[in-house]
């Protein structure tokens, strides 16, 4: 092996270009890698930065600061932001780091596609973005697009649209280029049962966005040619149906949870083993689970849409199947439980954020199960108990994933070590703020308080300040994390091939930083 | 700069006298007050007590494992990564939990869909924003708002304080009276967009769609003032249009609609009157500022882009028919609703003149109520 490698590296013609077109035109999967963890990182402050008037708003009750009209445009793209700009582009950037080296491929197999996929995501979001400097403003009837609501916006209702179908065609190709890399560039002897779990939850999650975004594209053209093209597919005064709109968007939106939270499942999967220098407990169970719960995500969209007033017989198809997830999502915790058992542990920041991932998803998880209770979701449909539930399992889930994951391999990707105290630091402080911004909603929802309101009765005040403040220091832990990132990347102590005591895998047999072609001569595995 | 000095005294005030100024909030849902939220509730309490017991189980297993496993303790890594086992009895005993929990919330959901055998029937509408109450077979009909203090403290920069006011964004104009003990169909539908009409001391909400009716049932058993608020995001004014629902005994509940149906009669015998064009000026700018200004905003400019202005619309400068037209049946496609249904003659003839007449500007003709009567 080392002979070939010498040999190769008589050409110089295969580093990086220099200066800014190395990252325009890069067709390599560590470049396109940090342009995506990069953008999304971009994406996480500007759609933090709108929680940030959100939770600014309702400090207190009274409108102090913004208009209604605007501060239903900030819930609708803080959250388009954060899904398909924050966590879905950090996921893709992860798996052009990693996926490759963990398979003991070169590169990933379409790598001009990977160039296209990637560099579709800033001009779709400059557009959706944009949308706030059009007459009308930027889109306000929420990230779920509900018609009739969202064809009353004003001119950045096509822009919305456009910028969702380019989000779309970015992520479907995104998709193929991780199972075609999955399928053909793993080394020798990398049997798909011997494939780290992370390339695992990729390879499922990769099916989940083929198989859905086509379908939210094919919802959102409906609703352009029902406001343009006098087409009535959502609206009953021509024979539609608003709540077709709701269906469809559904069987788009559940995977799309999964979609968010598999590959965190896989992160988390690598982290502990390594932190407990044991290997993963159940690892065929868990490959088994995580296609579970992708099939299980197709037959369960309508847990959404209790209140539109379903059928009964389908009212209980659906808890049914919905409360069903709960078991292999419970077999998924009770094998990293299983894994942390008589483990050695050491607490590194990886493990923290792991830890806090476990711990935070599962509670996030319970007042999920206690959704798909249909009856009971009569009182907590569109309250901020589902606020409380989708930001537990979206920030303390698939953001402190991603969080783990970086400063699990980000001595890998740079070749330098993390300040450890500051990672630690920036661990308990989010951990206790993002506690304090979400816990009390669970309190705010059941107690009444609808969702997606600019300002509430006085009986609300006490706990929404809290979360006011909880957001405000969560906010800014992460402008530190922003800087604990930099600092990194610019220096630090040097960091070894195996980075981690316990850490083993593919990627931690490369030198930190890992040469610009990954594998070019296939890895033996054991 | 003063708001943010005026926010942080308020907040440090708050924390230091929590329990003073806020002598309720709710940490639960609540019981409520018919026997569907009495079941939603209980079933509530027994999924919330199933996931503190397995919480108590998992997290306590971690946090077990997080102290006497760990490496600082000189722990030594076990190196079992597998038992078929313990997958089974994971897999089966979760299962065997969610049937137990599945049956009652079964039963509930069965007792939920059941509306037959009503005493009444009352039909709600949905509107931007606001709701419509109809008693069917009655002949009783009428549109519930905010009510006006509420309206006035919720205005970007009003400088009232909301802890002023006395059920802050929670009261209307009209409430909706209902009969204790008498079992009440409700029909649900909406005007425009879709709304969902939630009262949590009933148990539970339930949309309401244009185009479509939705059934629900609400069987109070204690007379009271109930309190909820529109569930699904409809717009600009969402977080303002609440339910008040009042319960009377039924004796006080018949004396109430004998009430309204002469309140009705006589409303229709007032209305031919005409008017002075500046007595209905006046009118119109409270019908205005209760009606028209969520979107074509306080001086008449609109939200370019989605809401049109009315100064020196083509429509409330020119033809004055197109202009009541315009008011009476909206425009469709658009946010703009028909406000023939929502609005008396007197009303529409007031908000009609006072556009024309205000905002800017200066047509000089007015509208009267037996005109507008003429036209329905």
């Amino acid at each position: 092996m080392t002979t070939v490698t010498d040999t190769h590296e008589d050409h110089h013609d295969h580093g990086p270009a220099k200066g800014l077109m190395r990252w325009v035109t890069t067709t390599n999967h560590k470049d396109i890698g940090t342009l995506y963890l990069i953008f999304s990182l971009i994406m996480f402050m500007v759609g933090g930065a709108m929680a940030m008037i959100i939770r600014l708003e309702l400090f207190q009750p009274g409108l102090q600061f913004v208009d209604p009209g605007f501060f239903n445009q900030m819930t609708t793209v803080h959250a388009l932001v954060m899904i398909f700009g924050a966590v879905m582009p950090a996921f893709v950037g992860l798996a052009n780091w990693m996926l490759p080296i963990m398979v003991g491929g070169p590169d990933m197999a379409l790598p001009r596609m990977n160039n296209w996929s990637f560099w579709i995501l800033p001009f779709a979001f400059a557009m959706l973005l944009g949308t706030f400097f059009m007459d009308g403003g930027a889109p306000a009837g929420g990230w779920t697009m509900y018609p009739p609501l969202v064809l009353q916006g004003g001119n950045g209702f096509p822009f919305m649209i456009f910028a969702i179908h380019m989000m779309g065609i970015s992520s479907v190709m995104g998709a193929i280029n991780v199972i075609v890399t999955i399928l053909n560039m793993r080394a020798p002897g990398m049997t798909l049962m011997k494939m780290p779990l992370f390339v695992w939850t990729w390879f499922i999650t990769a099916y989940l966005l083929i198989a859905v975004m086509p379908v939210l594209a094919g919802a959102v053209t409906m609703l352009l040619t029902d406001r343009f093209f006098d087409t009535t597919f959502f609206n009953a005064a021509g024979g539609g149906d608003p709540v077709l709109f709701q269906h469809i968007f559904w069987f788009f939106g559940h995977p799309e949870v999964y979609i968010l939270i598999l590959p965190a499942f896989g992160i988390v999967s690598q982290i502990i083993p390594t932190f407990a220098r044991k290997p993963l407990f159940g690892y065929s169970s868990m490959v088994y689970a995580t296609s579970s719960i992708a099939f299980l995500s197709f037959i369960v969209w309508a847990h959404h849409m209790f209140t539109v007033g379903m059928p009964l017989q389908g009212e209980l198809f659906f808890m049914y199947a919905t409360m069903l997830i709960a078991v292999p999502t419970g077999v998924k915790v009770f094998n990293w439980i299983s894994t942390m058992w008589k483990g050695s542990m050491t607490f590194e920041t990886p493990m923290l954020f792991s830890i806090g991932f476990v711990i935070m998803f599962t509670i996030g998880g319970f007042s999920g199960l206690m959704l798909a209770i249909a009856p009971a979701d009569f009182q907590y449909h569109d309250t901020y108990f589902v606020v409380a539930h989708f930001h537990y399992v979206l920030v303390t889930g698939a953001i402190y994933a991603i969080m783990a994951s970086v400063y699990y391999w980000i001595p890998k990707w740079t070749g330098h070590m993390y300040n450890e105290k500051m990672g630690q630091w920036h661990f308990w402080i989010s951990t206790v703020s993002v506690n304090v911004l979400f816990f009390p909603q669970h309190f705010l929802g059941l107690a009444g308080m609808p969702r997606r309101i600019p300002d509430y009765s006085v009986q609300f005040a006490e706990f929404n300040m809290w979360s006011s403040i909880g957001s405000f220091v969560f906010g800014l832990s992460q402008v530190f994390f922003c800087y604990i990132v930099y600092k990194t990347i610019k220096g630090g102590e040097k960091a070894t091939d195996q980075v981690w005591e316990g850490a083993e895998g593919l990627e931690w047999t490369l030198p930190s930083p890992p040469p610009y072609h990954s594998f070019t001569q296939a890895p033996e595995i054991k | 700069m003063n708001k943010l000095k005026q926010l942080f005294a308020s907040g440090v005030a708050l924390i230091f006298m929590s329990s003073a100024a806020q002598a309720e909030y709710g940490l639960n849902m609540p019981v409520g007050v018919t026997e569907t939220s009495r079941q939603v509730y209980d079933l509530h309490m027994l999924i919330l007590w199933v996931c503190v017991a397995i919480g108590v189980v998992v997290f306590g297993a971690m946090i077990y494992s997080m102290i006497y496993h760990r490496k600082s303790r000189g722990a030594v890594a076990s190196h079992f990564h597998e038992s078929m086992t313990a997958e089974l009895v994971w897999t089966v005993v979760p299962f065997i939990i969610l049937i137990v929990m599945a049956i009652p919330a079964t039963k509930v959901l069965i007792d939920m869909h059941d509306t037959s055998e009503a005493d009444m029937t009352v039909k709600v509408t949905g509107y931007q924003w606001k709701w419509r109450y109809e008693y069917i077979g009655e002949d009783v009909s009428f549109f519930s708002s905010l009510d006006a203090a509420s309206n006035a403290a919720r205005q970007v920069g009003s400088d009232i304080d909301p802890a002023t006011v006395e059920n802050y964004l929670l009261d209307v104009d009209h409430p909706l009276v209902l009969p204790v003990g008498k079992k009440v169909r409700i029909l649900l539908t909406a005007a425009d967009v879709i709304h969902a009409w939630w009262v949590p001391d009933f148990g539970w909400k339930r949309d309401a769609i244009p185009g479509f009716v939705n059934e629900a049932w609400v069987k109070v058993d204690e007379p009271g003032v109930y309190r909820g608020q529109c569930a699904e995001l409809c717009g600009r004014d969402h977080g303002f249009m609440p339910i008040v629902v009042v319960v009377k005994s039924v004796a006080d509940y018949e004396a109430w609609l004998a009430a309204q149906k002469g309140a009705a009669v006589a409303a229709k015998l007032a209305a031919i009157e005409d008017l002075d064009p500046r007595e209905l000026k006046q009118k119109g700018k409270k019908v205005y500022r209760a009606n028209c200004v969520a979107c074509h905003m306080k001086k008449g400019e609109g939200i370019l882009g989605v809401f049109p202005a009315i100064t020196g619309s083509a429509v409330a400068t020119g033809d004055i028919n197109n202009h009541i037209n315009m008011v009476m049946n909206g425009k469709a496609g658009t946010a703009m609703a028909g406000f023939k249904a929502q609005l008396s003659d007197v009303e529409l003839a007031a908000v009609v003149t006072y556009q024309r007449n205000s905002l800017g500007n200066k047509v000089g003709d007015a509208v009267q109520p037996a005109a507008i009567a003429a036209l329905r």
